[in-house]
């Protein structure tokens, strides 16, 4: 590896596909997201800049680190989070823009750094020293287990129709035969995954671990300033790259043309847009209801998605 | 340069309050009143005004009641949990000067023998758009219509 790959490297991590590009549509995205629920209850919603604003002041404020905390936890907890949402989003978004650069298993390297910032809040949460943290960090805990069968069966799934572990080969294989999702393994498959992604994303109704009106914040209830900012970032980020990693791995990459380019971009907004209407019409569950409806409901349908898979329908 | 930073992320401050909701003794009217302020018909969003539920995300101390000696700790406490640089809005006329408790035995007579009060927002409760306006008058989105005046007791 000589220099110039190394830099390339850099830049492809910390500018274009990674944290810089990631950062800065998430943010507009959740503005999205805000805006539309502001709409949906008849109020006029925040400004574009909104979410700008707010991680430009929670950067400009001063992070209290309370006695008594697990300092190294407290602090690399955040670090932990952006940093793996950026790597995810770099595995994502160089399969979009450069399939070369892929390597054998990046899918499931993929599945495993997109959790990384829920274990991050388990780190932050348990090491914070507070009441509400701890029981923060243990529901994100049981929660974590639930949701990743689900995300890992429907993964599993597309895995099995396009029989490669490799996102570039997957993306090729649904270029040449047609997307995963209008198979009916794909189909129950795609469900599942969006089921999963709300939790993912700690959505309503399953944002159980947060809870702002019970457990004030939970994991992150002791956090100010730069830790909170880069919480929310990485949060902002997964609320880009897990949509486009829905669309890609169940409809493919768009060609290179315009119409094709638009396709994508409407695919990605109807995802984000199903994804804010199940989060506002929807109030949130019980940490038992929600372990029930994973492992029973979202884990039988995953099961059967890869059933109908080895079925080859 | 770095002029220009601090100017960026002051403004990111005017744009984006997160409020922490404090009751330190009062009789429920304020909060019922600063409630309605958060409401969608007011949609307080737009100006980046957002509830928090801990102080440790907040920026502005929203205090009503007159802090009674059994509150004056925690209240105290509160705003040493909130990250600098923050404010502190006293709502209503018991946090001004004691309200009807002024010289009570049990209250501190208003929150600023407590704490180091940005603005005071008169009423009792202030309407909604009084707090509303209080809190962008602290801010200084709006502009201050009345002067501060001072008078000397003639002995």
């Amino acid at each position: 590896m000589n220099l110039a790959d190394i830099s390339l490297a850099v830049l492809y991590t910390l500018v274009f596909p990674g944290f810089l590009f990631t950062a800065v549509v998430g943010l507009f995205l959740t503005w999205v997201d805000r805006k539309v629920t502001a709409v949906i209850q008849s109020r006029m919603g925040p400004p574009w800049f909104q979410p700008f604003a707010d991680i430009g002041k929670l950067l400009s404020k001063r992070m209290i680190i309370p006695r008594g905390v697990r300092t190294v936890g407290f602090i690399g907890a955040p670090l932990l989070s952006v940093a793996g949402a950026t790597l995810a989003s770099v595995i994502v978004f160089l399969a979009l823009f450069d399939p070369t650069v892929g390597f054998m298993g990046d899918l499931i390297v993929l599945v495993y750094l997109s959790m990384m910032p829920a274990i991050a809040l388990i780190i932050g949460g348990a090491s914070s020293r507070s009441p509400f943290g701890a029981i923060g960090a243990s529901r994100e805990m049981s929660m974590v287990l639930a949701y990743e069968v689900g995300f890992l069966l429907a993964v599993v799934t597309v895995i099995m129709q396009t029989g490669s572990i490799r996102f570039a080969e997957i993306l090729a294989y649904q270029a040449q035969n047609g997307a995963v999702l209008w198979s009916l393994s794909g189909f129950i498959a795609a469900a599942v995954m969006i089921l999963c992604m709300q939790a993912k994303l700690g959505f309503l109704p399953f944002d159980i671990s947060e809870a702002d009106t019970e457990l004030i914040g939970g994991p992150l209830a002791e956090y100010s300033g730069v830790g909170l900012a880069l919480f929310k970032l990485s949060r902002a980020m997964m609320f880009f790259f897990l949509p486009v990693f829905v669309v890609l791995i169940f409809t493919g990459a768009p060609q290179l043309n315009l119409l094709s380019i638009l396709g994508f971009l409407v695919k990605l907004l109807m995802v984000l847009v199903l994804l804010i209407l199940i989060k506002i019409t929807h109030a949130r569950l019980r940490l038992d209801q929600a372990l029930r409806f994973f492992w029973t409901k979202v884990g039988l349908a995953g099961l059967v998605a890869v059933a109908f898979a080895l079925l080859g329908l | 340069m770095s002029n220009t930073i601090d100017n960026a992320l002051n403004w990111c401050f005017k744009k984006s309050v997160w409020v922490y909701h404090v009751n330190a003794g009062g009789c429920n009217g304020c909060d019922i009143e600063i409630l309605d302020a958060l409401t969608p018909y007011y949609d307080v969003e737009r100006f980046g005004i957002k509830l928090v539920h801990t102080p440790r995300h907040a920026d502005a101390l929203l205090v009503a009641g007159p802090v009674t000696r059994q509150v004056r700790e925690r209240v105290l406490r509160i705003y040493e949990a909130t990250p600098d640089p923050k404010l502190v809005v006293g709502v209503g006329s018991c946090a001004m000067g004691g309200g009807i408790w002024h010289n009570s035995y049990a209250t501190l007579g208003g929150l600023g023998n407590v704490l180091p009060v940005a603005i005071y927002i008169p009423g009792c409760p202030p309407r909604p758009e009084a707090i509303l306006y209080g809190v962008a008058q602290a801010l200084g989105l709006v502009p201050q219509q009345v002067k501060k005046q001072e008078y000397l007791e003639v002995t």
